[in-house]
């Protein structure tokens, strides 16, 4: 059994008016990758950038509840929210390539962090990243071509590898695949299950057939409500909720 | 006013053709519009159309070209002794037309009978006088060749109105009349008055068209007729400006360029640090409410006319920097008037400018890669500073070049703020002048129409122009390309 | 991907406590918090230079909105002014302003006299610098109307100089007088027992809206009534012209041109036209109109004609706008019902974008009120615009000046007296600036649907 990663307990999100997310519990394992799935607007993506606190950046957005990564409230007044997200990366649903070289990409983040103490030191940085994003042997040849240069599938992989550079321990990935064709999508899932050797991966989906292939724990969100959490398999077998069994055999959705 | 009888009466052939039209195919239906292809007053519109529109256009390129086709012919009526070295043919043509409009005003006023005023000669009268007694004071003597091209002048222009009015009144009824003979209930009259607005429309399109046409043609004919009087390669090669009207001037268009170059340094030294600023904090970081308030207040600024800047410099800044920097100062200012005066102003008016273009451009930054920078753990400003300004750039270059050419082109700032000394010099807090301004004052003065020193500010103009143009058309250029990258 | 592992990169330290912010980040909050900093303090400039510019021109403008007047009993000698006694009005015209100077510098000293104030000056002359040289003319005027008041004591409100109300305004000081030929420090004096008596007073001063320019040395006289209506009728053209070009040509572009290199070529050449300088349509109306077309120089019809071309990408650019936002779906319907193109843009399209197409008119007509460089050009400056226009014709083709152009002229003669004209014709602008604006956006906030 593995250790909880992320812990979060009577979570709810409300934007303005509207009630998005309500009353959410649950435990996120180390080097697993779990997946949300459910239908469009069930808050499967809001509940996502709750954990690196991506809905700061809305006005409107307001979280309370408690998440802990590691035993600590990441909503805590001490924690800025700047050191956090460099633990927790993100990958989005569209590929978002900064308008820099590949190689500028990459280093951005370790360079706005400080982890390389020199140029060398960098390179080495972007070169592990890069590999770890399964790009190396495509991109190392054009490091100093711009980034919006790539194809999707490679953009999207530039992504996981910009995020990976800044050696988080959580990746949070927002249906990293519904911008791709079937085999950049193939790609990155292959991608996504090495990941799992080292971080915590939790990755939003829309695609049942995807959460199936490449998650362990598999979480069903539904209008907000955490319906049911649980091993992958035992999801696709043998939900216990009704809500569950309907949105899986594609009754509502 | 005969033209203006001439344009109601072109109007009132109009007016009766569409109830004329209107009647007629009513009664062709004996009033069952039913079975008329189009509404009836569609019938109506298009007589009135075929009426007007060729009359009333045909009425305007004759009153355009009748007086260059009456000058031409009178102009070669004069003898050439009438066109002497102190003199140039334009001047004496106005002489004649001045004189002949003595003359309608005479006979108008009753002062002389119509025959006198074709029959009088100089040498006999004194038609100064004459006119005087009319109220049309005339500068000197006429000598009687300007007297006889006058008299001719007014025949021609007699017999051409005449023409004009038979020509007009001829084309309006024969459109008239053909449209009148086509207006059958089966005639696809909407169709054809669509057509006629849609060739007005166009037209109403053209005049963009027609508006640069003639800006381009007054600069070129009065440019090329500077550099018959003034050497080009002077104008281009010289150091130094300094006209006198006595003639003997130098025209170097280096000072002023200098100047103009020097303002607009100053004024985006000001301008885009501030506005860039603003933009950013307006659109990254200002919630709704402080955004409600300071754009707006920032976009007054931008809505103050450039006589107030004009003002404003002049009479605050200028004092103002005087006394920090003039004698009783740091003693490097002689007068209020300065390139740093007018160049301060100048920028405290661009800040709108640049900030309001930078926010649009900046806005359209998408936000994904805003999103893309905050999750990898980058602060706000390593967002703004790394991922958003980098990929704004180019927009917000083609911005401060928009920005530059507002600069060089303005004119009341520095008429006011900027001094009259054309000078090559960097010492910022001295008087310098510009392109806009030596146009004002090239073309305000008492100077002849024809002479090098009044021409010249067309030459000028023409430098301008081709600057704000080249700045404008790359600019835009830019700014199009960005936006089609996000689009 | 195990290779990552065969980089002998030393590892940062990887489990850190969130709540303990390291020296980096609190550097990097720091960064952060100039840089917002940064910002604030642009748009600060940014206000505080607005707050300067509208502070200057009020605190300097308000003056002109008042006017010092000398209130004193004129006796109209009938000795002075009708020689013959027969109150025949043609032969009264002929005393010119000379033979009423007297009349009322005496009056003004008698006055003084009356009073008992204790000064220097002993002879009427010595009133001279008090009064107004249009004070004359004042007089003058109210006589010929009225040929009957001759021999009669009447009460005027004459013009003071422009010394004295610079005086009673804090524009001219006492610490000055030593360079001034004009007014000495007795006569300020004088003044000062003069206010005190209640016969020189300060009041609004509705000449100055309402009046007309005056001579370069005569500032208190000076109006801006003349340019204003020389404005107006600028404007009338501008707006007869442009609204009906500038919506036929939104229309043309907008909804009727075909997708060609031509309609482009129409199309960057509005975008350009936008941006050239002012001064270059003073240029081409100098250069078209005066020039070639021989329209009479400093008339209101030019200066309409050259502000309408460079209004009309304006409001070709606006209107094309408020165009666009109308919804598709609103001519497929009128299509739909079987109306022509033509009629479903004249009968549905075009009302509905007529309130954005009003407001961006009147920003159009608002930036045009307040250029001045082209007017520079066709000559709507460098003389004193004294005659109202006595109706239509006149208004658009006798000279007149326009109001940033008569403020130009004021700034330009260069005394302080004409200064504070030239500031509070600007807050006269304003007003009309912010009235137009404040109706567009009235127009805006009421009539704009979101679609």
């Amino acid at each position: 059994m593995t250790e909880v990663k992320i812990a979060a307990r009577g979570v709810q999100v409300y934007y303005g008016d509207t009630h998005a997310i309500k009353d959410v519990d649950v435990d996120i394992e180390d080097k697993t990758v779990t997946a949300f799935i459910g239908p469009s607007g069930c808050g499967k993506s809001t509940f996502l950038r709750c954990l690196n606190r991506m809905n700061d950046t809305i006005d409107v957005a307001r979280v309370t509840g408690d998440i802990r990564i590691d035993g600590e409230d990441i909503y805590d007044k001490r924690v800025d929210p700047v050191q956090l997200r460099a633990k927790v990366g993100m990958v989005f649903q569209k590929p978002n390539p900064f308008p820099k070289s590949i190689y500028d990409n990459v280093a951005y983040g370790p360079k706005i962090h400080g982890m390389a103490r020199n140029k060398g030191e960098l390179d080495e940085i972007v070169e592990r990243a890069l590999r770890r994003g399964a790009l190396w042997d495509e991109a190392k040849d054009r490091l100093n071509e711009p980034g919006t240069g790539l194809s999707g599938g490679q953009q999207q992989r530039l992504c996981i590898a910009r995020a990976v550079a800044t050696e988080p321990e959580v990746l949070l990935m927002d249906e990293p695949c519904s911008a791709l064709d079937p085999i950049a999508t193939a790609q990155v899932e292959e991608l996504i299950d090495e990941l799992r050797q080292d971080y915590s991966v939790v990755i939003v989906t829309h695609s049942m057939q995807q959460a199936a292939r490449v998650s362990q724990k598999t979480a069903f969100f539904h209008l907000g409500n955490l319906v049911e959490y649980d091993e992958t398999g035992k999801i696709f077998t043998n939900p216990e909720d009704s809500r569950t069994e309907s949105y899986i055999t594609g009754r509502i959705g | 006013m005969p033209t203006l009888w001439l344009f109601g009466l072109v109007l009132f052939l109009a007016a009766a053709g569409f109830l004329a039209a209107r009647m007629r195919v009513m009664t062709a239906v004996s009033g069952d519009r039913r079975q008329l292809h189009s509404l009836p007053n569609y019938y109506g519109w298009n007589t009135a159309m075929k009426a007007a529109t060729p009359a009333l256009g045909l009425l305007v390129v004759w009153l355009i070209a009748q007086p260059m086709v009456i000058d031409s012919r009178v102009a070669t009526l004069l003898p050439d002794q009438a066109v002497s070295a102190d003199t140039t043919l334009g001047l004496v043509m106005s002489d004649v037309r001045r004189v002949a409009e003595g003359l309608d005003a005479a006979v108008a006023q009753g002062v002389m009978s119509a025959e006198q005023a074709g029959s009088i000669r100089a040498e006999f009268t004194d038609v100064r006088d004459r006119l005087a007694e009319a109220g049309v004071a005339l500068g000197s003597n006429v000598s009687s060749e300007v007297l006889n091209a006058a008299q001719r002048y007014r025949t021609l222009a007699a017999t051409g109105m005449l023409w004009m009015t038979i020509a007009v009144l001829g084309v309006a009824c024969l459109g008239l009349a053909w449209s009148l003979r086509e207006t059958r209930p089966e005639f696809r009259a909407r169709n054809v008055v669509e057509q006629g607005v849609r060739a007005i429309l166009l037209f109403a399109a053209l005049v963009a068209i027609l508006t640069t046409i003639g800006i381009v043609l007054s600069l070129i004919f009065n440019t090329i007729e500077f550099f018959r009087l003034y050497p080009a390669s002077e104008f281009f090669g010289s150091l130094t400006w300094s006209p006198s009207f006595g003639g003997g001037s130098e025209l170097g268009i280096w000072p002023l360029l200098w100047g103009t170059l020097y303002i607009s340094l100053i004024a985006l030294l000001v301008a885009v640090p501030i506005g860039l600023f603003a933009a950013i904090y307006l659109s990254e970081y200002a919630g709704p409410k402080v955004r409600a308030f300071a754009k707006p207040m920032l976009e007054v600024l931008a809505g103050i006319p450039t006589i107030v800047y004009g003002l404003f410099a002049l009479l605050t800044v200028g004092p103002l920097l005087l006394e920090v920097f003039g004698r009783d100062g740091l003693g490097w200012m002689q007068a209020g008037t300065a390139v740093m005066t007018a160049g301060l102003v100048m920028g405290v008016m661009l800040i709108p400018f640049v900030s309001s273009l930078s926010d649009d451009i900046i806005n359209s930054v998408p936000q994904a890669m805003r999103d893309g920078s905050y999750g990898l753990g980058a602060t706000q400003s390593e967002t703004i500073r790394q991922v958003v300004l980098p990929a704004a750039l180019p927009g917000i270059v083609g911005a401060i070049l928009l920005a530059a050419s507002r600069a060089i082109g303005e004119t009341m700032i520095v008429v006011l703020g900027a001094g009259a000394a054309a000078k090559l010099s960097l010492n910022p807090f001295e008087a310098m002048t510009t392109v806009t301004a030596k146009i004002v004052s090239q073309l305000t003065g008492d100077a002849d129409f024809a002479s090098p020193e009044a021409l010249v500010a067309f030459a000028l103009g023409m430098t301008l122009f081709v600057i704000t143009l080249g700045l404008n058309v790359f600019a835009l250029w830019i700014v199009r390309r960005y936006r089609e990258q996000y689009e | 991907m195990t290779d990552a592992t065969t980089l002998d990169v030393p590892e940062a330290p990887r489990k850190r406590s969130l709540t303990t912010v390291d020296s980096r980040t609190q550097k990097r909050n720091s960064a952060e918090k100039r840089f917002r900093a940064y910002g604030i303090s642009a748009i600060l400039i940014g206000i505080f230079f607005l707050v300067v510019l509208l502070g200057s021109i009020l605190f300097n403008g308000v003056g002109a909105f008042q006017q010092t007047f000398i209130n004193v009993p004129v006796y109209l000698d009938p000795a002075k002014l009708d020689k013959n006694g027969e109150r025949n009005v043609e032969d009264i015209k002929k005393v010119s302003t000379f033979g009423y100077t007297p009349l009322i510098q005496n009056a003004v000293f008698d006055r003084v006299t009356e009073l008992g104030i204790d000064t220097p000056l002993d002879s009427a002359k010595d009133m001279k610098a008090l009064i107004s040289a249009s004070a004359a003319a004042q007089v003058r005027d109210v006589v010929i109307a009225d040929p009957d008041l001759i021999g009669e004591t009447v009460e005027f409100r004459i013009l003071a100089a422009s010394r004295v109300d610079g005086y009673l305004k804090d524009r001219v000081f006492r610490e000055d007088l030593a360079r001034d030929k004009n007014i000495d420090a007795v006569h300020l004096d004088l003044t000062d027992a003069l206010r005190e008596a209640g016969v020189i007073t300060k009041t609004f001063n509705t000449d100055f809206i309402f009046g007309a320019d005056a001579s370069e040395s005569r500032a208190e006289q000076a109006g801006l009534g003349v340019s204003m209506l020389g404005s107006f009728f600028m404007m009338l053209v501008v707006l007869i012209l442009s609204l009906p070009i500038g919506v036929a040509a939104s229309i043309y572009l907008e909804e009727f041109a075909p997708q060609n290199r031509f309609t482009d070529l129409i199309e960057v050449n509005i975008s350009n036209l936008a941006a050239v300088p002012s001064i270059v349509f003073g240029i081409l109306g100098l250069a078209v109109f005066i020039q070639f077309a021989h329209l009479p120089q400093s008339a209101p019809l030019v200066g309409g004609l050259v502000l309408t071309l460079m209004t009309l990408p304006t409001i070709i650019i606006s209107t094309r706008a408020s165009l666009k936002a109308v919804p598709p779906s609103i001519r497929d319907a009128a299509l739909g019902v079987g109306a022509s193109k033509m009629q479903s843009v004249f009968h549905h399209v075009l009302p509905l974008a007529m309130p954005g197409i009003l407001t961006g008119t009147i920003i159009g007509l608002a930036q045009a009120l307040g250029e001045t460089a082209p007017l520079l050009l066709i000559g709507m400056v460098g003389y004193i615009a004294t005659n109202y226009p006595d109706g239509l014709a006149s208004g658009f083709l006798d000279p007149n000046s326009a109001m940033p152009a008569q403020i130009y002229e004021w700034a330009k003669r260069a005394d302080p007296a004409y200064y504070e004209r030239a500031w509070g014709g600007i807050i006269i602008l304003l007003v009309f600036l912010l009235t137009m604006n404040i109706i567009a956006i009235i127009l805006r906030r009421r009539f704009e649907r979101r679609w």
